[in-house]
């Protein structure tokens, strides 16, 4: 981990500051945002994917789904404006604010099981991201079948003509932040991502800043 | 029929009366009477032979090896599809896994549909389409059909994610804009090996971005038949290394579970 981290970093919006939450590198966060609220995830270190999963907090049966955001907004990258639906096709969270330009809806949480795919069976012991849905989820009583296809912050993942897609070297440096806004009360599930085999993070995990805003 | 069905012994009649018509949209039982079994597969070996029209859906339980041939059979069809390990059903398609291990976003023939632990739950092994998508899910109408066909599973709404569609093309353009490109035709057919014993769902619906007038999607035909699942023989084994240790994977699976 890069020993020059700022945890002060960030471009929060104008309000009462209810939560500020350093998350280290390689570990969960979860937290209820209230309707109307507004969270602000702040890359510190710079190129950090922070791997999200949305639940309606009364029904956790209600969650993010990549699918019905990406139809709704007829593009596969997340941006200021894109609204983040639910399986119902409901908003649960809208992005207000972006300064990294573009994040990922199609990448996945990397898992042990996956790194063995990918890189190979050295990998399989490996902390990974669905390690820290599971053992954050189990807090809310969320467990494996909880868990689909989530959000990647700060993931640069291109799809070439021919339809070649891949994680590659990030677009974000440290201090970016981008803001969403709650549309309804949602629980929001991170896993600041371990992965060290992909460029996701740099090859370098760092921490990230959770703030939580009322305006 | 007024009057017919005024005791229990005359209703009982006319319920039996009704056997042997013939719907547009029917299961075919046994699935070897089916009457046009493809090329080199004796009827005997014949496990399902199904029709699903617009609008519906159907499931199966399928064994280890077994081949499952979804035709798009007058050019509208869209097959939207689930797959669950039957054995521990919170194993089950991963699309994000799907396409970011094979490096490719477009499904076509020797791409693996993945599991979320590591695994290859069917092989693509056939496909005269090539137009599919698995970035789009299902529409409202899909869902409410998943939800009923994973229900006759002992599935609940939560153990329904996103799926992949067959026969309507989607292609990611410049800035990530997702281009409609449709079906490619009647008659289009994928074939899929699958790997491990699964539960198939499939919905037949008209696909998210279809955005013609009112769509209707029209009817799918499916065909499943005993085989041999993929091995270290044979060619697509070691055709990339992701998909070489996927099934790697799922071998050592079975192989523990003794169902090899």
């Amino acid at each position: 981990m890069s020993a020059t981290i700022d945890p002060t970093l960030g471009t929060l919006p104008p309000g009462e500051i209810v939560a500020d939450d350093f998350v280290p590198a390689r570990a969960p966060w979860s937290a209820v945002v209230a309707g109307g609220d507004l969270l602000s995830i702040v890359d510190l270190g710079g190129n950090q994917a922070v791997d999200c999963l949305l639940y309606k907090a009364d029904d956790h049966a209600e969650r993010y789904s990549a699918p019905d955001t990406i139809v709704a907004q007829g593009s596969i990258f997340l941006t200021a404006g894109s609204v983040l639906r639910s399986n119902a096709g409901r908003p649960l969270m809208t992005v207000v604010a972006d300064e990294c330009g573009r994040h990922d809806t199609l990448g996945g949480a990397c898992s042990k099981e996956s790194n063995t795919l990918r890189y190979g069976h050295h990998t399989k012991h490996q902390h990974a991201c669905v390690e820290n849905f599971l053992s954050e989820g189990a807090r809310w009583g969320l467990g494996k079948r909880d868990l689909v296809s989530n959000i990647n912050w700060y993931m640069n993942v291109p799809v070439e003509q021919d339809g070649t897609l891949g994680i590659v070297d990030g677009i974000s440096s440290p201090g970016l932040t981008v803001t969403v806004r709650a549309e309804v009360d949602t629980l929001v599930l991170v896993s600041n991502c371990p992965q060290i085999n992909n460029p996701c993070n740099g090859f370098d995990p760092t921490p990230v800043r959770m703030v939580v805003t009322r305006p | 029929m007024k009057g017919a069905t005024d005791t229990t012994h005359a209703a009982r009649e006319h319920a039996r009366a009704q056997a042997g018509a013939s719907a547009e949209a029917m299961p075919t039982l046994p699935a070897s009477a089916w009457p046009a079994p493809p090329d080199g597969v004796a009827p005997a070996d014949l496990t399902w032979a199904e029709t699903v029209a617009g609008g519906g859906y159907a499931s199966k339980v399928l064994g280890r090896g077994t081949t499952l041939r979804i035709t798009d059979r007058d050019g509208a069809a869209c097959a939207h599809l689930l797959l669950y390990n039957a054995d521990q059903p919170w194993e089950r398609l991963n699309v994000a896994d799907t396409v970011k291990i094979p490096w490719q976003a477009y499904l076509g023939t020797g791409h693996p549909l993945l599991s979320d632990q590591g695994r290859v739950l069917a092989t693509i092994i056939g496909d005269s389409s090539g137009r599919h998508d698995a970035l789009c899910g299902t529409t409202a109408a899909g869902r409410r059909l998943q939800l009923l066909a994973a229900a006759k599973h002992g599935l609940e709404p939560r153990d329904v994610p996103p799926s992949l569609s067959l026969f309507a093309a989607v292609r990611v353009g410049a800035e990530g804009a997702l281009e409609f490109e449709g079906s490619a035709g009647a008659g289009a057919a994928v074939e899929l090996r699958i790997e491990l014993p699964v539960i198939a769902i499939l919905a037949n619906v008209p696909h998210p971005l279809d955005r013609r007038e009112e769509p209707a999607a029209t009817t799918l035909e499916l065909l499943a038949w005993r085989g041999e699942p993929t091995r270290p023989e044979d060619e697509l084994w070691s055709s990339t290394p992701e998909l070489e240790r996927a099934l790697l994977n799922t071998a050592d699976y079975v192989e523990a579970r003794d169902i090899a």
